[in-house]
């Protein structure tokens, strides 16, 4: 095994070098079928993170991970499943995009799987959305399982649909009194499809 | 927390710096996300220990970037504008691998960094130092088929900043990384070799093992260097993990 070459923040100054056009844009406006997916980020005194920046990386409805380039020049067309906004100067992010669901054999309910990176962060964080509806899937799903229900909650959607659509509302507290669930996923033994 | 109190001294932060590297280092060589000298982790590292599960399908794949994707040109920081930006050019190439030392192949690179006076394109960088306007600062770039990436750009230089008093950034470039998987994602940064400030900065410093800091660090390579042109560095990232073969649920 090599050794690993070690992470360091994003930074402040990102703003020119990461975020692109259509960040949030996984699907043009009036696709059917589409949601927007937004939040808060806040840190550990509940103050808005101005600097975060958000990645989103998803299966379509089909079950599928795509496997289309195309997720930083979007042709209107492709699916590519992946999203990266940053928060403004609220801490606000917002995206567009279609609700996962599960590959088969996947033993995890659907969900969007999110890396946070963020000036004073100096490791990225790994987090998921997870959507309510799935109510089996949820209680079947290996990490929800662990999870009592006031952290189970942290990696929930809340429904709150606006004139665009059906919309849901992520927030990401980084630290203290409701801190979101992150995750280490660097464990082997992954599951494989059957 | 400390938001109310005086700027700390270089001093006072340099004990801070001495004190987290007389404890063991972590095994994989990243930071601790909670690293008292570097301020901005007091109110944004987790307090709660992460949890830990198996990647899911999803976490075991990874959007997949191409030809439509990036420009030739984007590996070029010193032709984004009509004319050359001032500073020192240089080419700075290396290869991504996973942890079994195989190549990621196809891959996004992508770097942002100061221009050679210090200064960012931002809005919230206050350094009083020249924009440079033929020069931006963010490029990117797709592995070849052994995991290579080449740029050319200016060297950054060297920034205040307000972590404390008197505090400087040695000269880097800021890398994003994917892998074959999401779980292998990297942001980190490239710094130069044989820097002075790299004993006073707590960033660089929040790497506690010594051999791991030596691999945020490029090396000089002649053979890089191109006659009557650019001075070469060579950095190579080894991603955490090993290559995940993606399972083929797309049917492609």
């Amino acid at each position: 095994m090599l050794d690993l070459t070690p992470s360091q923040t994003v930074g402040p100054f990102f703003a020119f070098g990461l975020p692109f056009d259509g960040g949030g844009d996984v699907v043009p406006m009036g696709t059917p079928g589409a949601i927007t997916l937004h939040g808060t980020v806040r840190d550990g005194a509940g103050a808005a993170v101005p600097d975060a920046l958000l990645e989103f990386w998803q299966t379509g409805p089909d079950g599928r991970v795509p496997v289309r380039p195309g997720a930083l020049h979007r042709d209107g067309r492709s699916f590519t499943g992946f999203a990266r906004v940053a928060t403004d100067r609220a801490g606000d992010y917002r995206l567009r995009t279609l609700r996962p669901a599960a590959p088969s054999g996947a033993r995890d309910a659907p969900h969007l799987a999110v890396t946070v990176f963020a000036r004073g962060l100096l490791h990225h964080l790994f987090t998921r959305v997870y959507f309510p509806n799935h109510v089996e899937a949820n209680a079947a799903d290996p990490l929800l399982a662990q999870l009592d229900e006031e952290r189970r909650a942290t990696l929930m959607a809340v429904p709150d649909g606006g004139v665009t659509g059906p919309g849901y509302r992520f927030d990401v507290r980084m630290q203290g009194a409701g801190e979101t669930v992150f995750l280490d996923l660097s464990v082997s033994g992954a599951p494989v499809p059957t | 927390m400390s938001a109310s109190q005086e700027p700390a001294t270089q001093r006072a932060v340099s004990a801070e710096i001495a004190e987290a590297a007389a404890a063991p280092p972590r095994p994989d060589g990243h930071p601790d996300r909670a690293y008292r000298p570097y301020r901005s982790t007091a109110l944004r590292a987790p307090q709660r220990p992460l949890v830990v599960t198996p990647p899911s399908l999803t976490e075991l794949a990874a959007p997949v970037f191409g030809a439509a994707d990036v420009a030739p040109i984007e590996a070029d920081l010193t032709r984004h504008h009509a004319g050359e930006p001032l500073g020192e050019r240089i080419i700075v190439t290396g290869r991504v691998l996973d942890g079994d030392g195989r190549p990621v192949r196809h891959q996004l690179v992508e770097v942002w960094q100061a221009n050679a006076s210090g200064r960012y394109r931002h809005d919230g960088d206050q350094h009083p130092a020249p924009l440079d306007p033929n020069f931006t600062g963010g490029g990117r770039a797709l592995t070849d088929d052994e995991g290579r990436y080449r740029f050319v750009t200016i060297k950054p230089g060297a920034y205040p900043w307000r972590n404390h008093t008197n505090a400087w950034r040695p000269a880097h470039i800021h890398f994003s990384l994917f892998g074959t998987a999401f779980t292998q994602r990297l942001v980190t940064q490239m710094y130069f070799p044989g820097d002075p400030l790299f004993g006073l900065d707590p960033i660089f410093q929040s790497v506690t093992d010594e051999k791991a800091q030596q691999r945020l660090i490029a090396a000089y390579d002649h053979d890089v260097t191109q006659p009557e042109w650019a001075l070469g560095y060579r950095w190579d990232i080894v991603l955490d993990g090993t290559h995940a073969t993606p399972p083929d649920v797309d049917g492609a």
